[in-house]
């Protein structure tokens, strides 16, 4: 069959954006060729504001290259202005005389800067903001010249004059009306903005009507408003507006008005010509942010690709502000207008601001200033129209105030729909990105913009790709697979343990051979992982391989920066005896130790031991019924309580106890990273569990068990496994939710991730509901701590890797 | 062979330190002098090699890092040093003064005097 010819005019975003939404669903419907006036291949033109602040480079926002045209097969001109339609013998001509033949035509001219009409707005040095010259241009002058004035205090505007003041140039800002940003921001958080951006050291100029661009010697000197003031410039850039570019379409009698005029399809009156992006008008709207021209592409590529479902009924808009550290987001009705109520926090003085509008308890506008991570949230209820009056009292403060801190489990990504939609710049929804991770799996940011195109135009959904995908990727163990574990391997962390499972690999080289190593010995970051793993999956039948593992846990004490090491002895849920202590005071006074300390997990801290003394320090305490601490290792550190009922008022069980049963039962397991516990004996939680990797609090009927808290850099709460009544019962699922974490999370991955990458479902699944599946579990953790529950400190003291605590000879003199 | 030995004790410079089992593999033993601890390190091909134990970064020891093929990781932050040159790679810069070693055989000799080039020597 003869491909059909389609040619586009203008190689600009919305235009890019159709074809590749045409290339997808219909590959080789057309011939394609495309004219461009600018000499550069597509570029994310919204991100010309981060280029001219040196915050990234014209590299960096390249869409598509020119190897994309010709891997696509499509004809591309560069350079070439299209001058000339004729649409009766349908051909389009270029100025240099270079003409095509089209069954379909796509309008993508895109829009002009306004300039104003002012004496001397010809001079050198006044430009727009609109492409790569006039970025080259700016950055030309921050290294020639010392003043620039915009005019327009619109968004453009005001990122075009932070980016000039970020090149070190003086950068007055002229505006019109009293508040900046009037189309987007209200008086009082344009207020707060002027005053950030006064901070930053721009200038405003509000108010102001431009008379005149004065020049000299052919370029721009000053500018003179008309209440006569004049301030220096050596630049000035316009930015007052956009009219939509419809010349071409004019001239070839295609019907406009303020824009080429289409239907909901894209279609202008010439139903073989389709127009799109910024030249166009929509029901009396032209658009110049980027989110409803690729809704517009989608369309478009859709009737192209002769599928004609699919219209375009408008968009709803919203607005982020790409300068750095000023945090701002703006949508719908912001301003309010009749029937509407304003829902305000305002703290000017800390550079907050939240102005939501309702209409009959409907969301229709919002303006946030200073905190603008629920944006797209307070989007999402407006274009669903959501009622909300049932969250009204909380509404102002954002998302994570609905739910209970610490019960989740479940990140925000995770809770969202897949018919929600994250990028609102591309239109790509939760759905997509999945679907996109797993066919074709992806595990970068980089993957997921390349793949999807969200998070590529703005980037303010970063964060949210980057949680969709860490929660795709890590809560279906089928799903393609998380980053290779190291340079040495493309396997990852899941895969090496899977093999190690499933083939049986008991040795460090056996699981290199078989997985293909791509380094014979592995490295630092490999080592210790496949150590770990082999240990835990073949507790009998692997060996340790001491070399693969840290100093701490090859030495069993903790290497201090001087090179020295501390010791912590073992004081069993946090309890110790006259003895204890008095062997404590005497290993310090015979070694002569220079400090000690009491650790967080209630025991004591020797530092200053030097290497060569270590098996004698541990002899020394081993006489007296001290053992390792284990505070070395990733393994079971302390078992934290509280006194209980023995002594407490309010106690109403026996915490201390219940802590040392665990730490009897669990020491000397080997863990993916270290692992805490504590018991409380009663619900005041003075251990507090709820911090801990495995929590116990003492209620009047039993026990609370408590999971995956953490609290070291990132506090993080428990989330309440279940209630059981008796003590063979805690020791049961502890033993179970150990043993599952040890067989299943990566290296190095604490249980706080790891429960929120599982999600506590799943946890919940294995080690409450499933009761065989619990036993199973306990039962395996008993059978390896047959073998690893013993002192290492004993067996060094009596001779065990003394090479390793020995110096292989000194000399003297 | 004994001629050999002979030779280096009237040298009064190379010095029998041990042999190679005396070091495990992927390992590293100390040997203390009166300038300083030398760590004497033998990777899983067996070659052995020699560096002052101070990572140029932090002082930290190296013969108590992790060893694969011919670098070693230092226990304090990570730095990783080429165990042949004692030279930080890159994007690491710093440097720890390698020692000369001679084999016997099974046995291993040091010299004291370290390698030129390398500010890291004292």
């Amino acid at each position: 069959m003869k491909r059909m010819k389609l040619v586009m005019v203008g190689n600009g975003m919305a235009g890019v954006r159709t074809l590749e939404e045409l290339l997808k669903i219909a590959p080789d419907l057309y011939e394609i060729t495309v004219f461009g006036a600018e000499p550069y291949a597509n570029y994310n033109r919204i991100l010309l504001s981060p280029v001219l602040a040196g915050e990234q480079t014209i590299k960096d926002i390249m869409l598509n290259d020119v190897d994309w045209y010709e891997k696509n097969g499509i004809t591309l001109h560069l350079n070439k202005k299209i001058t000339r339609i004729d649409r009766k013998n349908r051909t389009v001509h270029a100025e240099d005389g270079t003409s095509a033949e089209y069954d379909r035509l796509i309008l993508a001219t895109g829009s002009n800067p306004f300039m104003l009409p002012v004496p001397g707005n010809d001079l050198q040095g006044v430009i727009s903001f609109r492409d790569i010259h006039d970025v080259d241009v700016m950055v030309d002058a921050a290294t020639n010249y010392k003043h620039a004035v915009i005019i327009g205090g619109g968004l453009l505007g005001l990122e075009a004059a932070n980016g000039l003041k970020m090149r070190g140039m003086d950068v007055a800002v002229v505006h019109n009306s009293d508040n900046l940003m009037e189309r987007q921001l209200d008086p009082v958080a344009s207020k707060m903005l002027q005053k950030n951006l006064e901070d930053k050291g721009m200038n405003f100029l509000v108010g102001k009507q431009t008379e005149q661009l004065i020049g000299k010697d052919g370029r721009v000197k000053a500018v003179r408003f008309k209440d006569g003031q004049e301030v220096p410039a050596d630049l000035v850039v316009m930015a007052v507006g956009i009219r939509p570019n419809t010349t071409l379409a004019e001239s070839a009698g295609i019907h406009c008005n303020r824009g080429i005029v289409v239907n909901d399809t894209m279609q202008t009156y010439d139903p073989r010509i389709y127009a799109i992006g910024e030249c166009v008008s929509h029901r009396g709207i032209a658009y110049g942010l980027v989110a409803p021209l690729f809704e517009m592409a989608k369309v478009c590529a859709n009737h192209l690709a002769e599928y004609g479902i699919g219209r375009y009924t408008g968009s709803v808009t919203s607005t982020k502000l790409k300068v750095t550290g000023i945090e701002l987001f703006s949508a719908g009705d912001y301003m309010g207008s009749e029937g509407t109520e304003n829902l305000l926090l305002s703290d000017p003085k800390g550079g907050l601001y939240k102005k939501l509008v309702l209409k009959d308890n409907r969301l229709v506008g919002a303006v946030l200033y200073g905190e603008s991570e629920d944006g797209n949230w307070y989007f999402k209820l407006m274009r669903e129209g959501t009622d909300v009056s049932a969250l009204r009292n909380r509404l102002l403060f954002g998302e994570t105030h609905l739910g209970d801190a610490g019960h989740g489990g479940q990140s925000k990504a995770a809770a969202m729909k897949d018919c929600d939609q994250v990028c609102d710049c591309n239109g790509v929804s939760k759905g997509d990105i999945v679907k996109a991770i797993v066919t074709k799996g992806l595990f970068t940011l980089d993957d997921v913009k390349l793949h999807t195109k969200a998070a590529a135009s703005c980037g303010s959904c970063t964060g949210l790709c980057e949680q969709i995908l860490s929660h795709t990727l890590g809560g279906e163990y089928s799903a393609p697979e998380a980053k290779p574990m190291c340079k040495c391997t493309d396997a990852t962390h899941d895969q090496v343990r899977a093999a190690i499972r499933d083939q049986k690999l008991t040795s460090i080289p056996d699981v290199m051979n078989t997985l293909g190593w791509k380094r014979e010995d592995g490295c630092p970051s490999c080592r210790p992982a496949l150590n770990y793993y082999l240990i835990s999956t073949w507790p009998k039948e692997a060996k340790d391989d001491y070399q693969s593992r840290y100093i701490n846990e090859r030495a069993h004490a903790n290497i201090q920066k001087d090179g020295s090491y501390s010791v912590v002895p073992r004081l069993w849920g946090g309890s110790v005896s006259v003895d204890q202590l008095r062997a404590i005071a005497d290993v310090a006074e015979k070694f002569n130790v220079p400090e000690m300390k009491i650790t967080g997990g209630q025991r004591i801290d020797l530092f200053g031991v030097k290497k060569e003394e270590l098996p004698d320090v541990w002899g020394f305490l081993a006489d007296r019924g001290l053992v390792s601490g284990h505070a070395y290792g990733k393994a079971l550190r302390t078992v934290k309580t509280c006194v209980g009922s023995d002594w407490c008022r309010f106690g109403v069980q026996d915490s201390t106890q219940m802590g040392i049963d665990l730490e009897e039962m669990t020491w000397g397991s080997w863990t993916p990273h270290k692992y805490k516990m504590a018991v409380s004996g009663c619900p005041r939680n003075c251990a507090e569990a709820t911090i801990k990797d495995f929590g116990v609090v003492g209620i009047d009927s039993g026990w609370e068990l408590h999971v995956g808290g953490n609290g070291g850099v990132k506090v993080r709460a428990t989330d309440l496994l279940c209630r059981v009544t008796t003590r063979e019962e805690v020791l049961e699922y502890a033993g179970a939710f150990m043993q599952i974490y040890r067989e299943e999370a990566r290296y190095l991955e604490r249980t706080a991730p790891w429960v929120e990458r599982v999600g506590l479902p799943y946890i919940k699944t294995r080690v409450v509901d499933d009761a065989e599946g619990r036993a199973a579990a306990y039962q395996r953790f008993l059978e390896s701590q047959e073998i690893y529950k013993f002192d290492p400190w004993a067996e060094r003291a009596k001779g065990v890797d003394q090479h390793e605590f020995t110096p292989l000879k000194v000399v003297t003199g | 062979m004994n001629a050999v030995v002979k030779k280096v004790a009237m040298d009064q410079q190379w010095i029998e330190v041990g042999t190679v089992s005396d070091i495990p593999k992927d390992g590293a033993r100390v040997v203390k002098t009166p300038l300083g601890d030398i760590a004497v390190f033998r990777n899983r091909q067996d070659e052995i090699f020699a560096l002052r134990d101070k990572c140029p970064h932090k002082g930290g020891p190296l013969s108590q890092g992790i060893i694969y093929g011919k670098t070693v990781a230092c226990p304090l932050h990570n730095w990783n040093i080429a165990l042949d040159t004692g030279i930080a790679v890159a994007p690491d810069e710093g440097c720890a003064a390698s020692y000369p070693i001679r084999m016997e055989g099974e046995k291993v000799f040091l010299l004291l005097t370290p390698n030129e080039g390398c500010p890291n020597s004292q």
